[in-house]
């Protein structure tokens, strides 16, 4: 079996650290992870890029229908997730827009956390 | 060379080398610093010395230069920005040779600033400052939020450009007619915020509705079959053509009954007339800026106020009515009406507007409804809606008005 663990986290709040607050977490991540790995339960992980930067997407009447910002609406449940590579924003929207439940429900289109050598 | 020559040159400049170097650099803060060294080193160097024949071209080199000292001095020097150093070498080009794709890149800068993935007033507001080169005080004054909100406003909306990947491109054929809509839009509310301002001392901001207007001719020059574009560059070019009538050198609002027909601009109107037979002679369905811009043509036709069409210019905002349905246009609509069948009939009309709520808050309602109190003879009520109004603007030069309403209903 396989699970998704979705990190939420206040990011408002996570903001608000200091540097050697946020660097003492990052190593404490990286020891997560590394752990992880190595007792072979690591599948795939990323971080992403903050709400600000994200776009939700929906198609009705065949019509693609873009808002500014993360998905709220609580009725909506997330039932699954692709990590797809796309050219820009546009081919991202564009693939978004052909997942079936485009149609019925919402899509969150969020980009990854490229981290700098 | 004067500061306030100099002043001229940055404003008509600024825009357009901005777009270029946000295509050359790929980063927007990056593309404004840098922009704003080489105004520096104009100021210094131009008063001394004859201006470059092409100041843009000037300002695009020398600034290109900035972002390549400033990344050269970075202490980490990565691999990406090495390859980006070079290619702005390589882009190098004299000094004062034409930059080519130029209208291109300020295209570009339009759309990625109106990209739907942004909210409404994002879009107006990044335009505003990047486009059309406003100061974040100026932005946020128009949008009556603090300087600080917009500066926040804006630096999440350039974040969001970058990390998000929002591609600096005019959209596809396929993509274009549903983006356009976006970017008719934010240009016709720069222009609006031009022609009658959200607050402030003046009643007009010509530097806005010049800009907006640039705006429309350059996106008819770049795609000279759409209606929708058309249209909304006769209708700012109608309206802007009675600038000079519209107020008296006190600052003070001339109403379009009082206006002096011979300070209108014919040129400009003339112009404008051309644009909306063009407009409506384009095949597909009537497109709503083109029908507004119709009826500005019938007002810059009368030859005075009592000669206005307005039978047909009630029709035309019946059209509108039909094919772009809104409450202001609805209340537009009983103004035209009022002047053909009376301000009886007009009054019912916007009492039922009123009653459905549909205008709750806007600010032109109550002067509207004044008007009418007015023209019925009922003085009381129309004191009351007057008063009114005049609390609900934040414009001075319409306070003034309707202050003056206030007393004459005594």
């Amino acid at each position: 079996m396989q699970y998704l663990l979705m990190i939420y986290q206040n990011e408002v709040e996570y903001a608000k650290n200091d540097a050697a607050t946020t660097q003492k977490m990052l190593a404490e991540y990286q020891t997560f992870t590394q752990g992880i790995i190595q007792n072979g339960n690591f599948k795939a992980g990323d971080r992403l890029q903050p709400t600000t930067t994200a776009t939700t997407v929906r198609v009705r009447d065949g019509k693609t229908l873009t808002t500014d910002g993360p998905f709220a609406e609580t009725r909506e449940q997330l039932g699954g997730y692709y990590l797809i590579e796309a050219k820009d924003l546009n081919a991202a929207i564009e693939i978004a827009a052909r997942i079936p439940s485009a149609r019925i429900g919402s899509i969150e289109v969020r980009p990854i956390w490229v981290y700098d050598k | 060379m004067t500061p306030s020559e100099i002043d001229k040159i940055f404003r008509d400049e600024a825009g357009r080398a901005l777009a270029t170097l946000i295509r050359l650099v790929g980063d927007f803060d990056l593309a404004e610093d840098a922009l704003q060294d080489a105004f520096a080193v104009a100021l210094e160097r131009w008063p001394a010395c004859e201006v470059p024949d092409n100041p843009r071209a000037w300002l695009v080199n020398v600034a290109r230069n900035k972002v390549i000292d400033r990344i050269r001095r970075q202490a980490v020097f990565r691999s990406k920005q090495q390859a980006l150093v070079h290619e702005l070498e390589l882009n190098a080009q004299a000094p004062d040779e034409p930059p080519a794709t130029l209208d291109d890149d300020m295209l570009r800068l339009i759309f990625t600033c109106c990209h739907p993935a942004f909210a409404a007033e994002v879009q107006v507001a990044l335009t505003l400052r990047t486009v059309c080169g406003l100061s974040t005080a100026q932005v946020a004054r128009a949008f009556l939020v603090s300087e600080e909100a917009m500066a926040q406003r804006l630096v999440r909306a350039k974040q969001k450009i970058r990390l998000a990947g929002i591609p600096y491109e005019v959209p596809e054929r396929a993509g274009l007619a549903q983006r356009l809509d976006g970017v008719l839009a934010v240009v016709y509310l720069v222009f609006t915020e031009g022609y009658v301002a959200t607050s402030g001392t003046d009643l007009m901001r010509p530097d806005l509705a010049v800009e907006a207007i640039r705006l429309g001719r350059l996106l008819d020059r770049l795609m000279p079959d759409r209606a929708g574009i058309k249209g909304l560059l006769a209708l700012m070019l109608l309206h802007d053509a009675r600038r000079a009538g519209r107020q008296t050198p006190g600052g003070d609002i001339v109403l379009l009954e009082e206006q002096d027909h011979s300070l209108w601009d014919r040129a400009q109107i003339e112009d404008g007339l051309r644009l909306v037979e063009d407009a409506l002679c384009l095949p597909g369905r009537p497109q709503p800026y083109a029908v507004q811009a119709a009826i500005a043509a019938l007002h810059a036709r009368a030859t005075s106020f009592a000669e206005t069409d307005w039978p047909q210019i009630a029709g035309l905002y019946g059209v509108l009515l039909r094919i772009s349905p809104s409450p202001v246009v609805e209340l537009n609509h009983a103004a035209a009406v009022s002047m053909v069948d009376g301000p009886s009939r007009a009054l019912a009309l916007v009492d039922a507007i009123t009653a459905r709520g549909g205008l709750d808050g806007y600010e032109l309602m109550p002067a509207v409804r004044a008007d009418l109190l007015r023209r019925l003879g009922r003085k009381k009520e129309a004191r009351e809606a007057y008063r009114a109004a005049t609390e609900a603007t934040q414009l001075e030069p319409l306070r003034r008005l309707y202050a003056r309403r206030v007393r004459e209903m005594d």
